[in-house]
């Protein structure tokens, strides 16, 4: 903390304007809006508006869509997670390992943080193109037929391959920061007392790890949630059957495309109420940095 | 290195080697793809080696695009592009800068409140309120500008934290000094603040400029003329064009290009990006 001070009764406010302005305009009053919409109901022609309380809330609870969109969304969300985290601490393993070459591994690993998730979509969707796809050609040479416009589960694979795919940069750096802080004199100890290399990861450079591990699960849990909006979009759309509609594709598809908008803004409410608490976790484990 | 296991040194290449291949492949594909030509596709699979019409591809997309589609050409969208990238990450970092300077400089009434207030972007990301956000630019007569596609992104709380953390480490010395000799608190700021916090600056333009660059659904929802797409967003129109008429080597050449600048910044920047990935994280 600061114990020297400027002091000026209306400079830090002309300095915060168009901070709190466009945050006002553009964040807390669409929200407020999004609160107020989630309550009202139009009728089919969009004449009549009518204060309609908790229903639009009630009716997606029992809705099977909306059932069945959370669990795409569980489904997806914890494979993106597990693959992209499992993925970047096996090559951050490595890279730790080899200190000669970890300058060229790394810069070979962290490039697919610049493309953007609709690109990767669109990669991703042309290397599993049902009928000109290389992936998919492979794939049939050894018998198994991978179509992502007809198949449920083929449709999940290719979303999730292509949201890790983008993501796995990210991860990488953080757990090789990570591994690297590890101490050097407490491997040595170990290994000195008979440790193997398997058994110190599994004792002492994973329990150490923790922090990290712990920190992008939630940072990972929050993209897969949030911005995978355009790997969906350009790829999917939802299909086949809704089997990748997750929560933020189906804001999108009943305000937008279905222009259903009091449904709509009772689902941008409860994902909302999803982003604060995992975000207020995100925060208090920065703050007390929950070490092992 | 605890001790020396050549098999494990191995296996770590090993690893790695299939790693870099698997994180390379879906570019490469996209790559080779956009030097052939469009009835390369026509036989099954993708051809896997370069083909001689890169120069054609390329510059047919930079400079004419697919008309057929109503799209502009890739030059025009690369320039929004750029356009929207630059004004994000600037803009970020200029109404960050001022904010945190305000917080932690000063004392004034409702100063907690002004932080929460910022803090709350970070819950409202553009995907879960995106219809009555889309309704107030649409009130506003924002719809297809640079000012619609840029304003709305412009508040960051991440940025505002990171200088406010980068202003917390500067000695309070600098500032009494300051003060002895006659400077008020812009002045401060402008000759003292900004020159320190230069690597910081240049550490975030890199990962804003990305993340300005890459966005999507904002673009694709406010830029309903043609002429103001950007390429992130104008090639998955494309690509929906191309289900009925695939024109893979031109939409796999816009892909390349709408993946090069950001890709150039990484790749020359490094050390930035990775600085500015992990301290916007802190």
């Amino acid at each position: 903390m600061k114990r020297v001070f400027f002091n000026n009764r209306w400079l830090p406010w002309l300095l915060l304007a168009p901070q709190l302005i466009i945050t006002a305009i553009f964040f807390l009053w669409p929200a407020a809006q999004a609160v107020w919409q989630s309550f009202l109901r139009e009728d089919a022609f969009g004449l009549n508006t009518t204060f309609v309380g908790l229903a639009n809330y009630k009716q997606l609870l029992n809705s099977s869509e909306y059932h069945n969109s959370f669990w795409v969304t569980f489904v997806f969300t914890t494979s993106v997670t597990v693959f992209t985290m499992a993925f970047a601490l096996l090559m951050a393993i490595a890279v730790d390992r080899l200190i000669k070459s970890e300058k060229v591994y790394t810069t070979l690993l962290v490039w697919p943080y610049a493309i953007a998730p609709a690109v990767a979509g669109i990669l991703w969707w042309f290397i599993f193109n049902p009928s000109i796809g290389i992936l998919t050609y492979v794939l049939a040479q050894v018998g198994i037929r991978f179509n992502y416009v007809s198949d449920p589960t083929d449709a999940m694979i290719l979303v999730v391959l292509a949201s890790s795919w983008s993501r796995i940069s990210y991860s990488f750096l953080f757990f090789l920061a990570g591994l690297q802080s590890v101490p050097g004199s407490l491997r040595e100890a170990a290994a000195i007392d008979g440790a193997g290399p398997v058994k110190r990861f599994f004792t002492i450079t994973l329990p150490l790890l923790s922090p990290t591990t712990f920190f992008l699960m939630v940072v990972n849990l929050v993209y897969a949630m949030f911005e995978t909006f355009a790997v969906i979009d350009s790829t999917t759309y939802g299909g086949p059957a809704q089997s990748t509609n997750i929560l933020v594709y189906k804001v999108y598809q009943d305000g937008f495309v279905g222009q259903n908008l009091g449904s709509s803004a009772a689902q941008s409410v409860i994902l909302m109420a999803i982003v604060i608490v995992l975000t207020v976790i995100q925060f208090r484990y920065v703050e007390k940095k929950v070490a092992y | 290195m605890v001790e020396n296991r050549p098999f494990l040194n191995f296996l770590a290449h090993v690893v790695l080697i299939f790693g870099v291949v698997v994180v390379a492949l879906p570019v490469w594909v996209a790559l080779v793809a956009s030097t052939h030509e469009s009835n390369a596709f026509l036989r099954g699979t993708v051809p896997m080696w370069f083909g001689d019409q890169a120069v054609h591809n390329y510059s047919r997309m930079l400079g004419t695009g697919i008309s057929t589609s109503g799209m502009p050409p890739v030059g025009w969208m690369m320039f929004n592009s750029l356009i929207m990238a630059l004004g994000v990450a600037l803009g970020k970092i200029a109404i960050s800068l001022t904010s945190a300077f305000a917080i932690v400089y000063f004392r004034f009434p409702f100063r907690m409140a002004a932080f929460w207030i910022i803090f709350s972007t970070m819950m409202l990301p553009v995907e879960v309120r995106i219809v009555p956000t889309f309704k107030v630019v649409a009130d506003l007569g924002m719809l297809n500008s640079y000012p619609g596609l840029i304003i709305p992104l412009i508040a960051s709380a991440t940025a505002t934290f990171l200088f406010r953390q980068v202003f917390l480490t500067m000695p309070d010395e600098l500032t009494e000094a300051a003060r002895i000799d006659g400077a008020g608190p812009m002045k401060f700021f402008r000759d003292i603040l900004l020159p320190l916090s230069r690597t910081n600056m240049a550490a975030l333009f890199v990962i804003m400029f990305i993340y300005g660059w890459n966005q999507y659904l904002w673009p694709l929802l406010i830029t309903t003329g043609s002429d103001m797409y950007t390429i992130v967003a104008g090639i998955k129109r494309m690509s929906t064009v191309a289900d009925t008429d695939p024109q893979w080597n031109y939409i796999m050449a816009t892909a390349v290009l709408a993946m090069l600048p950001p890709l150039l910044v990484v790749i020359f920047m490094q050390r930035l990006f990775v600085k500015g990935l992990v301290e916007t994280e802190k």
